[in-house]
C-alpha cells in the first residue's frame, strides 16, 4: 500500500469480479425495455473481509464517546446506553412501516403519543410534534408555525430578531421561513440587552414576528432577563422561539413554558441520548403552547375519539401514559404547517429518546442536569486560573465559556492550536469559535456522564497545555502529534475541490 | 415524588446534591465527588449553581412515571413492540416509498461501532478520518449510481432532500416557480410545499406526462419510478422541456432501481435526490432514513448541506475535510444555501456499506428479483377474476392492481391471513398499490394469489 493512505477507498480496494456476498439467481429472465436499461455500474468490488477490514480500520480512526471524553460544548455528548439500540432492533419496531394503518401500529403510536406527553411536561408546554428530522428541521418546523399562526390572526410581519450570540442555524432558519433578520447584541455580562432589545423592537416596531433565543444561551448562562424580555416581545405581539439545544442543563430545573416561551425545539440526540453518529440522525421535536397546536406539522399522533382521555397529572406510571391498545391515531392539525419529511419523523430516534427518559424518570432527569452542571462549573473552577473565563462573575450552566486570548497574546497560540494539542491527550477537542462573540472561544460541555476521575484527568491535561504554552509553544502550534494525521490542508480542499474518486 | 428505592435491591437512599435519588447507572457522581466538587467550586449546594434560575419557577414538579431498570424498560417495550403488527411475522407487500430489502449481515454489527456511532459531526479531521472517509465515498456511491458529478453527504430523507432540490433550483434561476409530477409521492409534494411555502415559493403540481413549462419556473420535479410503480421512456423528453423553458430537471429516483435502470444523469437531470432507506435500511416505522443529493458540478457551491473534500495534512499524507462551507449556516447564517446541520450521517454509512458489500453484481440481482416477483405476482392477479393488473407503462416492483372491493376490505381480509396488503390508491374504481422486492418468498406470493381469490369470493 501506497503509505501516503490511511487506507485506501473502496475503489481502491476494489478488483473485478470480487464479491462480498452473492444474491440469488432470478428464477426467469428479467423482461426488462431495453431503452430503459443502464449499460454501465461502477460499484466497487470487493470480498467479504475485505469490506469488514475497511470499515473496522475507518472505525478506529474515529474519537468517539465509547473510547474518551469528547466535551464538545453545545453538542451534549453523553453516554449513549446500549439498551437504547437494543430496543430499536426489535423486530416489532424495526419491520414496522411507515404506511401501514394506525391500527397495525399501535405499539409505535404508543411510544410516539408518550414522547409527546413527556416532552410537553418536561418543557412546560402544552402539546409536541416530533417530525422534525433534526433541530434545525425544528427551528423550520417552529418558525412556519408563527408564521402561520400569525397570517391566521391576520397579521404579516417580516423579521425576526436573533442575538448575535445564536446558533448560525436560527438565521438561516429565519431566512429560509422568509423573514428578515434583525441582531442583538447581549450585555457585556452574558443576559439580553433589553434596552437594546426594546429599541430594535421599536425600529422594526409591528413587522417583527418573533425573537429566538437559546436558553441557557450558547454563552452557557441561564439568561436572567428572560422573564422581561418575554414580556418585551410579547408587549409587540410578537412570539418567543426557544431554541432548546441546550435543555440538557435545565431540565427538571426550570421549564421553558413557564418563562414564557410559545415554541422551542428540542434536540433529542443532545439531552436525550440519541447517538450522533458522525452527523445524524438525530430528530428535532417541537413543543408549543395551546395557541400553536392547530398549527403543528403533520402527521400528529392523538387519542382517538373512542380511546379514554387523560386528564393532565394523570400520567403517573407507565401504565397509565399508554392507554388501552387500537386508541391513537395520526391526524394532519387543523391548520398545520404540513410536513418535514416523508413519513412520521425519525422514529428509532424517537424511541430511543423515550427510553432513556424512562431510564430515567422524572427525578433522574433532574438529577441528570444537576450533574452535568456541577461538571461544567467543576472545570471552570479548575481552569480558571490558566485560562480567561469568560463572564468570570457567575456560575455557568452546563458549559464552561473559556478563550485562548491570554495564551494568543502570551506566544501567539490559539484556540485551535489547544484544541489540537488536546488530542495527543487522547480528549476530543472543545467547540473552538463558537459562539461567535467570544474572541478564541473555547466551549467545554463536560456532561452528566463523566466520572470526576475523568473530568479531572481532563482539567490536568488542559493545565498541562497551559503550561506548555509557555514552555513550549511550538509543540502545541504544532499539535497534534500523535493522531492519525498532522493538521489538514483546509484551503487547498476549498479551493481545489476533489469529492469524489 | 422519588425513587422508589425500595425497587432497587441494596440501593443506599443517598442524596445526590439536594435531590433524593439513589445513584443512577448513567450518572456517576458520587456523594463523596459532589462534595469535593462543591468545595472546590466554592458554594454550598447545586441548588446554587442555578440561582440565576427565577425562584418562583425553580423546581417545578414534573409528572413523569418512575425510572425503570434496565430490565423493566426491556420488558415495557417488549410489550409496545408486541402491539405493533409487522413484516418480522407477516407478508408485507406494502411499498409506497419505503421499501422492505436484503439487508447484509455484515452492516450492523460495523456500523454499530461505537466510533462511527458515537461521535460527533466530523469537526476535527485529525480525529474524524474514520467518519469522513467514508463520506467521501458515499458522495462517490452516490454519484456512480446517478451518473451525476457531486454529491453531498445525505440529506434527512428522500422527501426533505426534494424540498431542498426545488429550493436550489429556485436559487440558481433566480426564479420563484416550482413545477412537480403529480406522480411524485404525495407525501413528497406535501413537503416541497411546506418548504416553499417558507420562502412564499407557488408549488404547481402538474399532470404527469402533461408538462406545461415558461421561463417563471425554476424547475420540473418527477420521480422514477413513480408514486405507481411506473417507469417514465419519455423522461429524455421532460429533461429537454425543462431546459428549453431554463428550469433544471430535477429526478427523484429510488437508488435500488438504478442499479437496473438509466440513470438520471442519462435522460437530462440536473439534480438528483433518493430515498436511501431502500438500499439495506430498516422500515423503522418511518425513519431514519437519509435522503440523496447530487447534481451538476457547476451547480457545486450552491447544493445544500455538507460535503467532504480530499486534501493532505503537513505531512503530504492524504486526508478527508468537510469542505467548500461557505455555503453553510455556521459560516454564512442567513446566507447559507440550507439551514441544515446534523443530518443523517449514520444512515448515509449503512447505505454505502450496503453498496460495497453487494456491488454491481449484487445490486443488479437486487433489481431483477424485485422485477421479476413482482412481474409475476402481477401475471398471476391479472388472472384472477375481478382483478386486473394496470400495465399499459413499464414499471419496476410497484403495480397497481382494480380490484373487485374495497382495498380496505380486502387488507382487513389479508391481514387475517397474516399478510399486510398494499396501499389503497382509489380513485373512482377501487385501486391497490402492490409492492414485491427479493425479500418476498415463492410461498408469500403463492398465499398472497390464494388469499386474494379468496377474499375476492
Ligand atoms: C445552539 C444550537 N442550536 C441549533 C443547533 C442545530 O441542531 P441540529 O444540528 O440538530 O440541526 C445546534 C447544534 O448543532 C446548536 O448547538
Amino acid at each position: 500500500m501506497n503509505d501516503n493512505r490511511l487506507e485506501p477507498t473502496l475503489h481502491e480496494l476494489s478488483r473485478p469480479g470480487r464479491v462480498a456476498v452473492t444474491m440469488p439467481a432470478p428464477s426467469r429472465r428479467a423482461n426488462i425495455p431495453p431503452e430503459l436499461l443502464r449499460d454501465e455500474l461502477r460499484l466497487p468490488e470487493i470480498s467479504q473481509l475485505d469490506v469488514v477490514r475497511h470499515y473496522t480500520r475507518l472505525s478506529q480512526l474515529n474519537y468517539s464517546i465509547d473510547t474518551q471524553m469528547y466535551p464538545l460544548g453545545s453538542c451534549t455528548m453523553k453516554l449513549n446506553p446500549k439498551v437504547n439500540d437494543a430496543i430499536t432492533a426489535m423486530p416489532g419496531f424495526a419491520d414496522a412501516h411507515p404506511m401501514q394503518t394506525a391500527d397495525q401500529s399501535q405499539g409505535s403510536l404508543a411510544v410516539m403519543h408518550g414522547l409527546q406527553r413527556i416532552l410537553a411536561e418536561i418543557t412546560g408546554m402544552d402539546d409536541a410534534s416530533l417530525a422534525p428530522l433534526a433541530g434545525a428541521q425544528g427551528e423550520l418546523a417552529g418558525v412556519l408555525v408563527i408564521k402561520a399562526y400569525l397570517e391566521s390572526i391576520g397579521e404579516k410581519r417580516t423579521t425576526i430578531v436573533v442575538p448575535d450570540s445564536a446558533h448560525g442555524t436560527n438565521p438561516a432558519t429565519a431566512a429560509m421561513a422568509g423573514f428578515n433578520v434583525v441582531a442583538v447584541q447581549p450585555q457585556p455580562d452574558g443576559d439580553m440587552d433589553l434596552e437594546h432589545l426594546r429599541e430594535a423592537l421599536e425600529e422594526h416596531g409591528p413587522t417583527v414576528a418573533a425573537l429566538m433565543i437559546t436558553q441557557p444561551s450558547t454563552l452557557g448562562l441561564f439568561d436572567r432577563n428572560i422573564v422581561q424580555v418575554a414580556k418585551v416581545v410579547h408587549g409587540h405581539g410578537a412570539l418567543m422561539y426557544g431554541d432548546g439545544a441546550n435543555l440538557n442543563a435545565i431540565t427538571g430545573q426550570v421549564k421553558p413554558g413557564d418563562l414564557g416561551f410559545d415554541v422551542m425545539h428540542i434536540n433529542l440526540h443532545k439531552t436525550f441520548s440519541q447517538p450522533h453518529g458522525g452527523g445524524g440522525p438525530g430528530a428535532g421535536p417541537i413543543v408549543v403552547k395551546e395557541h400553536l397546536v392547530p398549527f403543528l406539522p403533520s402527521p400528529h399522533v392523538v387519542l382517538d375519539a373512542g380511546g379514554s382521555t387523560l386528564e393532565a397529572g394523570s400520567n403517573r406510571g407507565s401504565s397509565n401514559l399508554h392507554p388501552p391498545a387500537s386508541s391513537f391515531a395520526l391526524v394532519d392539525p387543523p391548520f398545520s404547517i404540513g410536513r418535514l419529511g416523508a413519513f412520521h419523523g425519525n422514529f428509532a430516534v424517537l424511541l430511543r429518546a423515550y427510553a432513556y427518559i424512562s431510564s430515567l424518570g422524572g427525578e433522574g432527569l433532574r438529577a441528570m442536569s444537576e450533574a452535568a452542571v456541577l461538571n461544567a462549573n467543576y472545570i471552570r473552577a479548575r481552569l480558571r486560573d490558566a485560562y480567561y473565563l469568560a463572564h468570570e462573575e457567575r456560575t455557568c450552566m452546563h458549559e464552561a465559556l473559556f478563550s485562548a486570548k491570554k495564551q494568543k497574546a502570551q506566544a501567539g497560540v490559539k484556540a485551535l492550536d489547544i484544541a489540537k494539542r488536546l488530542i495527543d491527550y487522547g480528549y476530543h477537542p472543545p467547540t473552538m469559535y463558537f459562539p461567535l462573540v467570544v474572541d478564541e472561544a473555547l466551549l467545554i460541555e463536560p456532561t452528566e456522564s463523566e466520572s470526576k476521575e475523568t473530568v479531572d484527568a481532563f482539567c490536568d491535561a488542559m493545565l498541562a497545555i497551559a503550561r506548555e504554552v509557555e514552555t513550549d509553544p511550538e509543540l502545541v502550534r504544532t499539535a497534534p502529534h500523535t493522531a492519525p494525521l498532522g493538521r489538514l490542508d483546509e484551503a487547498t480542499a476549498a479551493r481545489k475541490p476533489k469529492l469524489r474518486w | 415524588m422519588t425513587i422508589d428505592v425500595a425497587r432497587i435491591p441494596d440501593a443506599p437512599n443517598r442524596r445526590l446534591g439536594d435531590t433524593p435519588i439513589v445513584q443512577h447507572p448513567y450518572i456517576p457522581l458520587t456523594d463523596d465527588d459532589r462534595k469535593a466538587m462543591l468545595a472546590t467550586v466554592g458554594v454550598r449546594a447545586t441548588a446554587d449553581l442555578f440561582a440565576d434560575i427565577p425562584a418562583e419557577h425553580f423546581r417545578p414538579e414534573i409528572d413523569l412515571p418512575d425510572a425503570l431498570t434496565e430490565l423493566e424498560l426491556l420488558d415495557h417495550t417488549r410489550t409496545l413492540a408486541a402491539r405493533n403488527r409487522t413484516a418480522a411475522d407477516n407478508a408485507c407487500f406494502l411499498g409506497a416509498g419505503a421499501y422492505r430489502h436484503f439487508r447484509p449481515s455484515l452492516i450492523d454489527p460495523l456500523v454499530m461501532r461505537g466510533e462511527f456511532l458515537t461521535s460527533y459531526t466530523p469537526y476535527q479531521p485529525e480525529v474524524a478520518q474514520g467518519t469522513l472517509q467514508t463520506i467521501f465515498e458515499f458522495q462517490s456511491l452516490v454519484c456512480e449510481l446517478t451518473g451525476m458529478d457531486v454529491a453531498n453527504a445525505g440529506m434527512y430523507d428522500g422527501a426533505s432532500a426534494l424540498a431542498e432540490a426545488c429550493l436550489m433550483a429556485c436559487a440558481v434561476t433566480g426564479r420563484k416557480r416550482i413545477a412537480i409530477s403529480d406522480r411524485v409521492h404525495p407525501n413528497s409534494i406535501a413537503t416541497v410545499r411546506a418548504y416553499a411555502h417558507g420562502r412564499d415559493i407557488p408549488v404547481e403540481v402538474q399532470p404527469h406526462g402533461e408538462f406545461s413549462l415558461s421561463d417563471e419556473y425554476a424547475c420540473l420535479a418527477v420521480q422514477q419510478p413513480d408514486f405507481l410503480g411506473r417507469m417514465a421512456v419519455a423522461a429524455s423528453e421532460w429533461g429537454d422541456a425543462a431546459h428549453h423553458a431554463g428550469a433544471l430537471f430535477v429526478v427523484a429516483a429510488d437508488p435500488v432501481s438504478l442499479g437496473l435502470f438509466r440513470a438520471p444523469a442519462q435522460y437530462g437531470a440536473d439534480i438528483v435526490v433518493g430515498e436511501g432507506q431502500s438500499l439495506g435500511v430498516p422500515l423503522s416505522f418511518g425513519g431514519p432514513y437519509v435522503g440523496l443529493f447530487a447534481c451538476r458540478e457547476k451547480y457545486t457551491r450552491q447544493m445544500p448541506g455538507r460535503i467532504v473534500g480530499e486534501t493532505t495534512d503537513t505531512n503530504g499524507r492524504r486526508g478527508y475535510v468537510l469542505t467548500l462551507q461557505t455555503r453553510e449556516q455556521h459560516i454564512r447564517r442567513e446566507r447559507a444555501t440550507s439551514n441544515i446541520c446534523t443530518s443523517q450521517q449514520l444512515i448515509a454509512l449503512s447505505t454505502a456499506m450496503y453498496l460495497a458489500t453487494l456491488g454491481p453484481t449484487g445490486l443488479r440481482r437486487v433489481g431483477e428479483l424485485c422485477f421479476d416477483k413482482a412481474h409475476e405476482l402481477a401475471a398471476r392477479i391479472e388472472h384472477l377474476p375481478g382483478f386486473s393488473v394496470e400495465d399499459d407503462e413499464p414499471w419496476f416492483h410497484e403495480f397497481v392492481v382494480r380490484t373487485p372491493k374495497p382495498p380496505v376490505e380486502i387488507n382487513a381480509a389479508l391481514l387475517e391471513r397474516g399478510i399486510i396488503g398494499g396501499l389503497d390508491v382509489s380513485d373512482i374504481r377501487n385501486r391497490m398499490l402492490l409492492c414485491v422486492t427479493e425479500m418476498n418468498t415463492a410461498d408469500e406470493l403463492d398465499r398472497m394469489v390464494e388469499a386474494l381469490a379468496e377474499v375476492s369470493r
